[in-house]
Parts: C-alpha cells; sequence; structure tokens
C-alpha cells in the first residue's frame, strides 16, 4: 500500500483513513446504492438523550436560559397587524463555555474519542465548533488540532475566523490556517492519518445528536416559562446540523407540532471556492452558501453518511440578507441588553418577521445565540466590508447584493424572512441522490421519502417525470407507487 | 537572528497552482493554497528563512519564517456611524421621542 501523500494518491485512501479516525463502519447502514439506514446509525453510533445531558453538564455545555426578548416583541408589535406579534423568545447558546451550541456537538464528540482511547481530536472548521472541539478537548486532556480557512491568497484574514482561531489558541489547540479552497479536506486527511487522531466531524451521529439536548430543553423551558409549547422554532442553518439535532430533540419532548423553520443569510450569487469572493461576504456561516448544498446534499460532508439532514424535519426555509442581521444584532444590544455575535442572530432577524405572521398569544424561539468579540463584532464585520469597497446604506434590504453591498433596513416594516421555495430543494435533492441512478427499489422509495419528509407519491411522481424506472420487491416494474 | 525555542508562524505553499482541481473558480486556481502555522523554532533562524518547527501537537513543521512571537491584531474596526443610526431608530420607535430623558 502506498502511503504518498499526494494529492490523489491521499483522496484514494479517504474511506480508509475516515474508518480508522471515527470508529464507524459506515458499510453496515448501507441498505442499497441510494438508501441507508440514517435511524439504525443514529441509535448504534450515538448516546441516549440521558448520556448526553450528563455528559454536558458535567462539561460545561447545557441548561442555559431561555430569555423573553420584552421589548423586541414590543417592536415587532409596533409593525404587526392588531392582534399579532408573537412573545418572542431566545435561548442563549453564548453561555456554554466556549462561547456557542457548538459545545454541544464538541461534547459528545471529545467524550467519545477519550473513551475509544484516541490521543487527541481534529476538526476541519472555520466556525465557532473550533473553539469548541478546543475547548472540550480541553477538558478530557485531548491534544487537538483544528484546521480552518481563514485568508485569502494575498494573507488577508476574514476577521471572525482570526478570532476564532485566537479562541482555539485560547483552549490549547494547534490551528491550521488555510487559503481559500476544497482542497482544505487534503488537508484535513492528511493529518488525520499522520496523527491518528480522532475526527471530531461535525457530521457524525455525535456531533448531531449532541444537539438533540437543546431540542428538548426549549421545551422544557417553554413549558416552565409561559406554560406551553412553542409553535416555531427558528434555527440558523448552514450545515443543517443545528436543524437536524435540535427538530429531533423537540420530537423526542413533545408530539404537538411544533414549526421548525430554517434561516440562513442569502449570500446569493458569491462563490464559496472562490479567492475574490472569500472576503466580499460579512458571514462566515449560517449562511446560504453552506445551506444550500449541504440540505440538497446531505453526504458532501466529510463522513460518508452525515447524521445532518434538515430536509427531513423542516417545514420552511427561510432567508435574510446581511443588513437585516446586523440590523437585528444591533437592536439586540441595545433594546435588551444583550450584546452577541451576528451570525447567530440570522435566525433572531428572521423571528422578527415571522412572529408577525403568528398571534400576540403564540410563542416563537429563536433556538441559539453565540458569543461576540474582537474580528467577530458587527462593528468590526461593518468596518471590514467597507475597507473592502462594499457599500453600506440604509434601504430595502431586499435590494441588497451580496458583494456589492449591505442594505440596513430604513424602517422596521421592511425586515422580512423570505421563504426559499422548498419543493424545489426536495427536488434538487432527489436530482442529487438520484444522479447516477436508472432504478429505483421500493425501498429506495420509502427512503427518498423519508429523507425530504414527502408522501410517496411525490417521489414516484418525480421518479415518472424523469423516466426513471421503479422495481418492485420481485423486480416488478411499478409505475405508480401506493 | 531568531533564536531556536521561539514561537514563530511559518507560512508555506501546500498545492501549487497546477496541482490544484480545475474544478475551482478561476481566480482560485491561479493561486497556491497556502497554510500557515505556529510552532516552536529548532533552529537559530533569519525571517525569510525556510525553517523547521515543532508544533503545539508536537508535529514537525517547515515552512519561511514570517514572524516571530506572532500576536493577534484584529480589533473592533473603525468606528460604524450607522450603528447610532439604528439605536436612534429602534429606541424611538418602541419609546417615542423622549428616550433619552
Amino acid at each position: 500500500m502506498s502511503n504518498s501523500s499526494n494529492y490523489q494518491d491521499l483522496l484514494a485512501r479517504k474511506n480508509e483513513i475516515m474508518k480508522k479516525s471515527i470508529g464507524i463502519d459506515y458499510s453496515l447502514f448501507e441498505l442499497s446504492p441510494i438508501a441507508f439506514d440514517y435511524e439504525k446509525m443514529m441509535k448504534e453510533t450515538g448516546y441516549s438523550l440521558s448520556e448526553m445531558r450528563q455528559i454536558q453538564l458535567e462539561h460545561g455545555v447545557g441548561k442555559t436560559p431561555l430569555k423573553e426578548l420584552k421589548n423586541i416583541t414590543s417592536l415587532a408589535r409596533k409593525v404587526a397587524k392588531p392582534g399579532y406579534g408573537a412573545r418572542i423568545f431566545m435561548k442563549d447558546e453564548a453561555l456554554n463555555d466556549s462561547g456557542s451550541f457548538k459545545a454541544r456537538r464538541a461534547s459528545i464528540a471529545c467524550y467519545h474519542a477519550k473513551k475509544l482511547g484516541y490521543k487527541g481530536v481534529i476538526a476541519a472548521t472555520s466556525g465557532n465548533y473550533g473553539a469548541a472541539v478546543a475547548s472540550q478537548a480541553a477538558k478530557y486532556g485531548l491534544r487537538c488540532i483544528i484546521v480552518q480557512e481563514c485568508y485569502d491568497s494575498k494573507g488577508i484574514g476574514q476577521p471572525e475566523i482570526v478570532e476564532k482561531a485566537r479562541a482555539c489558541e485560547a483552549y490549547g489547540a494547534e490551528v491550521i490556517q488555510l487559503s481559500v479552497g476544497p482542497e482544505l479536506f487534503y488537508v484535513f486527511l492528511k493529518l488525520l492519518e499522520e496523527t491518528g487522531y480522532f475526527n471530531a466531524s461535525l457530521y457524525t451521529s455525535f456531533g448531531v445528536s449532541g444537539i438533540e439536548t437543546l431540542g428538548v430543553e426549549l421545551i422544557e423551558d417553554s413549558l416552565r416559562l409561559t406554560g406551553k409549547v412553542p409553535d416555531m422554532v427558528v434555527i440558523t442553518n448552514a450545515g443543517g446540523g443545528n436543524l437536524t439535532g435540535t427538530a429531533r430533540g423537540i420530537l423526542q419532548a413533545t408530539n404537538y407540532p411544533v414549526q421548525i423553520v430554517g434561516a440562513s443569510v442569502n449570500l446569493k450569487g458569491l462563490h464559496m471556492a472562490s479567492d475574490t469572493d472569500f472576503n466580499r461576504k460579512s458571514f462566515t456561516t449560517g449562511h446560504t452558501g453552506f445551506g444550500i448544498p449541504f440540505i440538497t446534499n446531505p453526504d458532501r460532508s466529510d463522513v460518508p453518511r452525515s447524521g445532518a439532514r434538515p430536509l427531513r424535519y423542516i417545514d420552511r426555509y427561510v432567508t435574510v440578507n446581511q443588513g437585516e442581521v446586523f440590523f437585528m444584532t444591533e437592536t439586540l444590544s441595545v433594546l435588551e441588553g444583550i450584546e452577541r455575535g451576528p451570525a447567530g442572530n440570522t435566525s433572531l432577524a428572521a423571528a422578527f418577521s415571522l412572529a408577525q405572521e403568528l398571534k400576540q398569544d403564540q410563542i416563537i424561539i429563536v433556538q441559539e445565540t453565540e458569543y461576540t468579540g474582537a474580528g467577530k463584532h458587527h462593528q468590526a464585520q461593518l468596518s471590514f466590508a467597507r475597507r473592502n469597497g462594499i457599500e453600506i446604506f440604509f434601504g430595502n434590504p431586499e435590494e441588497e447584493i451580496p458583494g456589492k453591498n449591505i442594505i440596513l433596513p430604513s424602517s422596521l416594516d421592511c425586515i422580512k424572512a423570505r421563504d426559499l421555495n422548498l419543493i424545489e430543494i426536495k427536488e434538487s435533492y432527489l436530482s442529487n441522490a438520484l444522479k447516477t441512478a436508472t432504478v429505483v427499489s421500493e425501498l429506495d422509495l420509502h427512503y427518498l421519502s423519508n429523507e425530504i419528509n414527502e408522501p410517496i407519491e411525490f417521489i414516484s411522481n418525480y421518479l415518472q417525470s424523469k423516466k426513471i424506472k421503479l422495481e418492485g420487491k420481485n423486480g416488478n416494474q411499478i409505475h405508480k407507487a401506493r | 537572528m531568531t533564536q531556536k525555542g521561539t514561537w514563530v508562524l511559518v507560512k508555506r505553499v501546500v498545492l501549487q497552482p497546477e496541482e490544484r482541481p480545475l474544478t475551482l473558480p478561476k481566480d482560485t486556481l491561479n493561486t497556491p493554497l497556502l497554510m500557515w502555522v505556529k510552532g516552536h523554532l529548532l533552529k537559530d533562524s533569519e525571517i525569510g528563512d525556510q525553517v523547521q518547527i515543532r508544533t503545539l501537537t508536537g508535529r514537525l513543521e517547515q515552512g519561511e519564517l514570517i514572524e516571530v512571537n506572532p500576536t493577534y491584531h484584529h480589533d473592533f474596526g473603525d468606528y460604524v456611524p450607522e450603528l447610532q443610526v439604528i439605536d436612534t431608530l429602534v429606541k424611538f420607535e418602541l419609546f417615542g421621542g423622549d428616550s433619552d430623558e
């Protein structure tokens, strides 16, 4: 066997490296070239809810306060129809050790790595997850390497990512910083092979199920504070783990049909692998540049089968623009006295608009916050954008062009959560899942139906429209499944 | 001269432009994939030298020595006057014109 670290040779050893670094044989869950047993994977490779709550409580994670945003609720009611404007609550996840909900994911991954006897952990992330893994690794005495995409080719760092590197180093991690490009994965694989450390991926069952505790807490907190289950939970969506984990937790805590809304910052038109676009965006996560590719193709992540499968749970997917999120971040600070990082406030900006669709006795929960500070602060981001030639002005955020301008809302009524077409997104998922398929089995049909949370008819109609054959159990061709 | 054992930052090329996947956008494809990593210097060296370092996890890395005792320079940015305009707007909407009293 070759141990060449040449780009192509290393990628060819991907599966072998992954298996060794996660300790999961994903082939055990494969059912067909299309389908795999998602629930079995989550159950057999993960931990029970009570185990996870215990692990987290012992390591500075969870039981964060749910806070009612009374002033922001009143503000929304100023522009809502009479009788409308739900009570807005916010789960202050910034108060977890390391400053974000990502600590929930990292806590389970690091616990597991320690249990299996790994000497260290590695995560590929430019986000808060790096600090979360570094912080949790510190608690277990695990070595830690964080690999991040941080600079453009001129060496100019995105201030938010530079801050995240500082946080990782504050918790004792080694940080590898790269210029723009998806070959970060190559560097990551090379490090996994070189060190034999655990791959603390965001997308393993541990990385996703660690957030289920957040979903459960939301329901418990809401019942305690209001006597009611929330009507809507708004979740910032990027890789899909946040939404998936939270929704799975909610489903374990209540039968009430809580509406699950994903929210992303609209970065349409900016290419995520572009060196020049890299520093023209003011959000490094929680945006459509991750949200759309991952929701339509969850297995594009760094593990063979991702635990993050948001289409199974999402009821609505909305976007907000950068200017709206900055506006709400400032508003949270001056009206509620809570200073938090902008990316985590994506769901807050969406909730401000969505609350106006609900009646005043209804409850909407903004599911997370993140810490703020030098680099991550909204002034740091706006100032960086201005220095990069991005125009910043007041107007209608609907006209914002990512990479060209940031339009701060000139009035409250132009802050809008804009619905994405979920049916188109689901069809796009099917197109990816069936890219090489010519024949689909009945088992695949049920799998796809669960994957996008649509009836069997939806899938079979799609197959017909694409002229993909459907086979019955005995190989008989079925034209329309029942 | 920078002494052996000093905490330093090195930079190196991971992939040359011609080694990068052709699927990349042109602007990225025209540049090498660069890497920055910190560690303790293994030999006395000068800025600009190709050096070896030992990183925090005990790994050996090499690259061009670009910074000695590297620290952080990110900050809260330049003053952004629009933020105070937002403060005024939301306070006025919520509390009316006497919010400063």
